[in-house]
């Protein structure tokens, strides 16, 4: 059970502020921020508290439940952003 | 102790509310009024972010909120800042000023016939369909059975997407009523997106791209293939590239679709000229190679293999670029006010006193709306260091004097609850129609209705 972000994001990082368990990259210190099309959140990691649905100022944050069909592929993409950071 | 810190902000869309919500959280003390030439706020948020991505409108009202409740901010909407109000003006009423104008040029293509009609600047079209007051009596001509769009950033997709969308998509949204009129009319059947690097090279980005999918479009991709494009990183930058090149791949495997309308993505094809008798009947294009540009990245190289492309319209996507600003410095190579770290400085790089500058007019046209977060912090950062080390200009005109000013200077000026009243009549409007909002697009209009009066 995890949030994702979808194509709404618009790289506003207000998500990564309130973030418990710091599973929103990149972040805005990171390097990869700028080159960033948008803003993933670890499945691994997420503890699905609802906070960065909350703080994300254009409702680019879903529960994966609640992912309408036409977006359910950002649980994949965000999940496979995810393994590849922590793999590099 | 001195005075709180009290500083005018110039121009509403991200850059602006960013800069302003950074200052009031930060120095607690401090006083912001943002102007805008416009009655309403939101810059590009409101002209330029695309009708049928209205969540994304949302990220200024969530920040108009947040600055609201401080109880420190004022908005001054349909103030030209140069011309009712000038730079010193600004400084007699406060600390500092901050330039958060952004980019409201375009830049051109350079190549023959991009002045024949039919062939229009991607930016003067996203305005027009966006409702912005000073584009609203343009006008297109969407007769034709293809257009080109010639670029390859968001904007482009932007425009090929809305240029196709028809009707039924886009009467639900936000779309200006002028612009909805002529698209239902449209005789659009097919777009052309040309880009003049490789796939890996595109700019826009992946939502934009996974989103052509759900439109039922055929969308077409042409020469996307190049050699040693796969990247080679594990960071977002490259994630990006590995996952548009899987979604080019599987748009080129889809089923044609041939009764819907289509979408041609075709990489490595310059523009050599826009050609016609009276107005735009075809562009010339010539086929790129990539070749090495000897700092590690590939560059677009001319093979000389010139084809045409029928088409009754041209959309150039090719970027924003900067404009001067009245009494303001003025990088004209990168259409940039010159700077360090926000702080303007001029011919001898020494700062300005109490002037900076934040967002595209700071860094230039490029990024998400959220990249401008970081670079007004930068700024702000700055500004409340020359504060602390009494480096900005004591204003000698009080809040009362600022106000009185105001009323005398700018009689039209449009406060926050005159935008509000604009925002209201716009959604009122909208409901009555199953429409998001129905945009008024003439200023007399927007004055009247923001002061009550319609």
């Amino acid at each position: 059970m995890s949030y994702v972000i979808t194509g709404t994001c618009v790289n506003d990082g207000a998500c990564v502020d309130v973030c418990p368990v710091d599973c929103i990259h990149p972040t805005p210190a990171e390097p990869g921020f700028l080159g960033a099309d948008m803003l993933y959140i670890d499945p691994d990691v997420c503890v699905s508290c609802n906070a960065c649905a909350e703080a994300c100022p254009v409702g680019a944050v879903m529960d994966e439940k609640s992912l309408p069909p036409e977006l359910l592929r950002y649980r994949d993409i965000n999940a496979e952003f995810s393994r590849l950071r922590k793999d590099s | 102790m001195s005075a709180p810190l009290r500083v005018a902000i110039v121009g509403s869309g991200p850059a602006g509310f960013y800069a302003a919500n950074d200052l009031l959280k930060r120095d607690p003390a401090s006083r912001v009024e943002l102007f805008d030439r416009l009655p309403t706020p939101g810059g590009l948020v409101r002209s330029g972010v695309s009708p049928d991505h209205a969540a994304r409108r949302e990220v200024i009202a969530t920040y108009e909120r947040l600055a609201m409740a401080s109880h420190r901010f004022r908005f001054h909407g349909n103030i030209e800042i140069g011309r009712q109000l000038t730079h010193e003006d600004l400084l007699r009423c406060h600390h500092a000023v901050i330039y958060a104008c952004g980019s409201a040029g375009d830049r051109r293509l350079g190549i023959p016939g991009e002045d024949l009609p039919g062939s229009h600047a991607a930016t003067s079209f996203v305005s027009w369909y966006n409702g912005h007051p000073d584009f609203a009596a343009q006008s297109f001509d969407l007769s034709c059975e293809r257009a080109i769009v010639i670029g390859n950033g968001n904007v482009a997709l932007d425009v090929a997407r809305m240029l196709l969308l028809g009707h039924d998509r886009l009467h639900p949204t936000d779309v200006a009523d002028h612009a909805l009129r002529a698209f239902a009319e449209s005789r659009i059947r097919e777009v052309v997106v040309l880009g003049r690097r490789g796939a890996a090279q595109c700019a826009f980005t992946t939502p934009e791209l996974l989103e052509l999918g759900h439109h039922d479009l055929d969308v077409r991709v042409e020469h996307a293939a190049s050699a040693g494009a796969k990247p080679a990183g594990r960071d977002a930058r490259a994630y990006a590239v590995q996952l548009k090149l899987r979604l080019l791949d599987e748009y080129a495997a889809r089923a044609a679709l041939p009764d819907a309308r289509r979408l041609v993505l075709r990489f490595l094809n310059s523009p050599l000229a826009i050609v016609g008798r009276d107005r735009v009947e075809t562009l010339r294009v010539v086929r790129n190679r990539l070749v090495s540009g000897g700092r590690g990245d590939l560059v677009a190289e001319s093979t000389g293999e010139i084809s045409e492309i029928t088409a009754g319209l041209v959309l150039r996507a090719v970027g924003y670029r900067g404009l001067p600003v009245v009494g303001l410095p003025f990088d004209a190579a990168r259409g940039i006010v010159p700077n360090v770290g926000g702080r303007i400085v001029g011919e001898n790089r020494r700062p300005m006193r109490g002037a900076y500058v934040a967002g595209w007019l700071k860094r230039g046209p490029s990024g998400v709306i959220g990249t401008n977060k970081g670079c007004s912090q930068e700024t702000v950062a700055c500004l409340l260091q020359d504060f602390a080390g009494d480096r900005l200009p004591i204003p000698d005109i009080d809040d009362q004097g600022t106000q009185r000013l105001l009323t005398e200077r700018c009689p039209d000026r449009v406060d926050y609850l005159g935008w509000k009243k604009i925002d209201r009549h716009e959604r009122l409007g909208g409901m009555d129609q199953q429409r998001l909002r129905v945009k008024l697009v003439d200023l007399q209009r927007m004055t009247a209705v923001a002061s009550g009066r319609f």
